[in-house]
């Protein structure tokens, strides 16, 4: 599945097509410049709504007409960061908030008649999401540099089929392999643990890993290391003194887009999680506010979970391309 | 000589350890966490079983299959995934494909348009349907607003109406994978050599004649694997239709109710887990779906090669 390779070019300092010379040219590329940025405004328009939603105090989320400008408030994060109660009558919510100790936070949320009563539950699924995630990461980009690399650069009987079938695994839709699997971990005893979930998630991305690991290796030339053989380094040092340094860049995009994956799945952490493990993509959907369906918090949540994501797909877009397909188009 | 020839041995033999050292721990990973499930699950597809019953599985041959190929309930959620798959995957691939036309030619700032344009596609599936949800509301969302209906009492109901469910899963996405779809074009739009177009600007083609007979030729292997792997992940869709609809509304069908945006994934999963917990039957049902796009999988590959030797 891999693509020409266009060939290098010279850089041209006047265009030679036909079709370019003329003012009209200049036009039209104006106008798609245009057409482009409204495209871009209005596919990132979901994207702005849930910053300003996030922004929003809990009356003005539910304004109709929605209220484009509009007063900004954090509430949206403190809810999202406490579990809080409804005071039973106005009486009791008023002389709550006449008294004098309250912090900042505990005035702004009595203000809504509400009472914190503990740290809520999103930090800890935070947490575990960074925990689950971040390892199974190390994990299966170790073992797919590993696996890599003898790939690369050795002949191993029954390559293909071997690389085939690493491939195949990732194929399979989830479903097909959870049910096995959660009877298997309860069996184990590996349900609603790190470990369940870690394993998991590095088998699940170790495929990719392997895939575009082996593309970002395949390009290093082999010379490098033949060189250093004669040097009297052994086959070990010459990997981990002169392929591992080549290969910094491919190995920080393969490990960024393992941990995307690994932080954004959703079906296996349903599942097989809940309390004390339990991740952030099932905790989003469902969070309950109190008395209502508080959007405001939902859209801080969703937004503190998916901001490092959009950061990284910034430092990731020239790889983007080799990432989404398995490393099988290399040109981006 | 035989001081030169010892060493180069040692070290061959080093290598062979050292491959098997490499690449053992990711076989025996996707042994264990793969291929014995799938053992495991295609026996289970065999047999009366329920997870959360202490009674062992009973052997029952076929009945699972027959069951899942004949009830019009389960026939439903595969017409439910193809026809969300059919739509979704084509209006991917005509906006994906616009946009990547649009940023064919470089301009001040495409490179940074192109990337804000990626961002949907790395965003977590689930997250994103749950804040959709806020978007589709008819009286505070925006998405009606956008569309000119002012009035929430006259506005479509997206995520309530049983008509309009299912295009809500699509457009939420379309919305998300057109960049995918865009990214692989573009690949194959930049692949084209220059001289064609200027061979044919020389012949005086039209516009719509280079388009027809050397853009869409040139690119069309990589719009192929676009809709292979468009095609498989529609078959796999779970994550957003949980966190956008959770599978409904629910439609009466005859005598039988049933769920308008419920795809083969979201009914396995409810199938499987408690209450549930048909074990044997999602089982099966698992193994239909793994047929079906094992099969696409390979039909789109045969196109592939197809297009290519062409």
């Amino acid at each position: 599945m891999g693509t020409r390779a266009s060939a290098p070019r010279a850089p041209a300092t006047i265009s030679t097509r036909v079709d370019k010379v003329g003012l009209r040219p200049k036009v039209t590329r104006a106008i798609r410049a245009f057409v482009v940025v409204i495209l871009t405004v209005l596919i990132l328009l979901p994207v702005v709504w849930m910053v300003m939603t996030s922004l929003k105090s809990p009356s003005d989320v539910v304004a109709v007409p929605p209220k484009i400008i509009f007063e900004p408030s954090i509430e949206s994060f403190i809810f999202l960061v406490t579990e809080r109660v409804q005071f039973p009558t106005r009486q009791e919510a008023d002389e709550f908030r006449a008294r004098d100790d309250l912090k900042w936070y505990e005035e702004k949320v009595a203000e809504r008649g509400q009472k914190i009563t503990r740290v809520g539950d999103f930090p800890k699924q935070l947490r575990n999401s960074f925990i689950i995630a971040g390892t199974s990461t190390i994990f299966s980009v170790l073992f797919g540099v590993l696996s890599a690399y003898a790939f690369s650069r050795f002949r191993i009987p029954g390559e293909g089929d071997l690389l085939f079938f690493i491939l195949s695994t990732r194929m399979l839709p989830p479903v097909a392999v959870t049910i096995p699997i959660f009877l298997m971990y309860r069996e184990l005893g590996l349900d609603n643990t790190y470990f369940g979930l870690i394993l998991l998630y590095t088998t699940f991305n170790l495929s990719f890993s392997v895939w575009l690991l082996k593309g970002f290796i395949d390009e290093i030339p082999k010379e490098y290391e033949e060189a250093a053989l004669v040097d009297g380094y052994t086959r070990l040092q010459a990997f981990r003194k002169v392929v591992l340094p080549q290969a910094v860049t491919g190995i920080a995009a393969t490990t960024v887009f393992c941990f995307i994956f690994a932080w954004n799945e959703y079906a296996f952490a349903a599942m097989l999680t809940s309390d004390a493990t339990r991740t952030a993509p099932p905790s989003i959907p469902s969070i309950q506010g109190v008395g209502r369906i508080e959007w405001e918090t939902i859209a801080a949540a969703s937004l503190v979970f998916l901001m490092p994501v959009v950061i990284v797909t910034f430092a990731l877009r020239k790889h983007l391309l080799r990432g989404v397909t398995f490393g099988a188009i290399r040109k981006g | 000589m035989s001081s030169y020839s010892q060493p180069a041995r040692r070290r061959h033999l080093g290598d062979k350890r050292l491959i098997q050292m490499f690449i053992i721990p990711t076989v025996v990973l996707l042994i264990l966490m793969n291929v014995f499930p799938l053992i495991y699950s295609l026996y289970l597809s065999f047999t009366e079983y329920s997870a959360i019953n202490p009674t062992p599985p009973q052997w029952v041959g076929l009945d699972n299959y027959k069951k899942v190929l004949s009830d019009n309930l389960y026939w439903h959620n595969f017409a439910v995934t193809g026809r969300y798959a059919l739509i979704s995957v084509s209006l991917q691939m005509i906006v994906g494909f616009g946009l990547a036309m649009l940023l064919k030619e470089k301009f001040k700032g495409s490179g940074l348009l192109t990337t804000l344009i990626l961002v949907p596609m790395m965003l977590s599936p689930a997250v994103v349907g749950a804040f959709w949800k806020n978007i589709f509301n008819p009286s505070f969302g925006i998405f009606d607003q956008f569309l000119g209906y002012s009035d929430p009492n006259t506005a479509p109901e997206w995520l309530g109406d049983p008509d309009l469910a299912l295009w809500a899963v699509v457009i939420v996405d379309v919305w998300m994978w057109s960049p995918f779809v865009m990214l692989l074009s573009l690949a194959g739009l930049s692949a084209i050599p220059d001289y064609l177009y200027e061979a044919a600007a020389i012949d005086r083609a039209s516009a719509w004649f280079q388009f027809r007979r050397i853009t869409l030729p040139q690119v069309m292997p990589l719009l192929l694997i676009a809709v292979l792997f468009r095609t498989i992940e529609a078959f796999k869709q779970f994550d957003l239709v949980m966190g956008l609809t959770g599978g409904g509304p629910s439609l009466l069908q005859g005598t039988q109710a049933v769920n308008v945006t419920e795809t083969v994934s979201v009914k396995l999963f409810r199938l499987a887990m408690p209450p549930q917990a048909q074990t044997g039957l999602s089982s099966a049902m698992a193994y239909v779906v793994l047929v079906i796009i094992i099969a696409i999988s390979n039909l789109y590959i045969r196109a592939l090669n197809k297009v290519r030797e062409g």
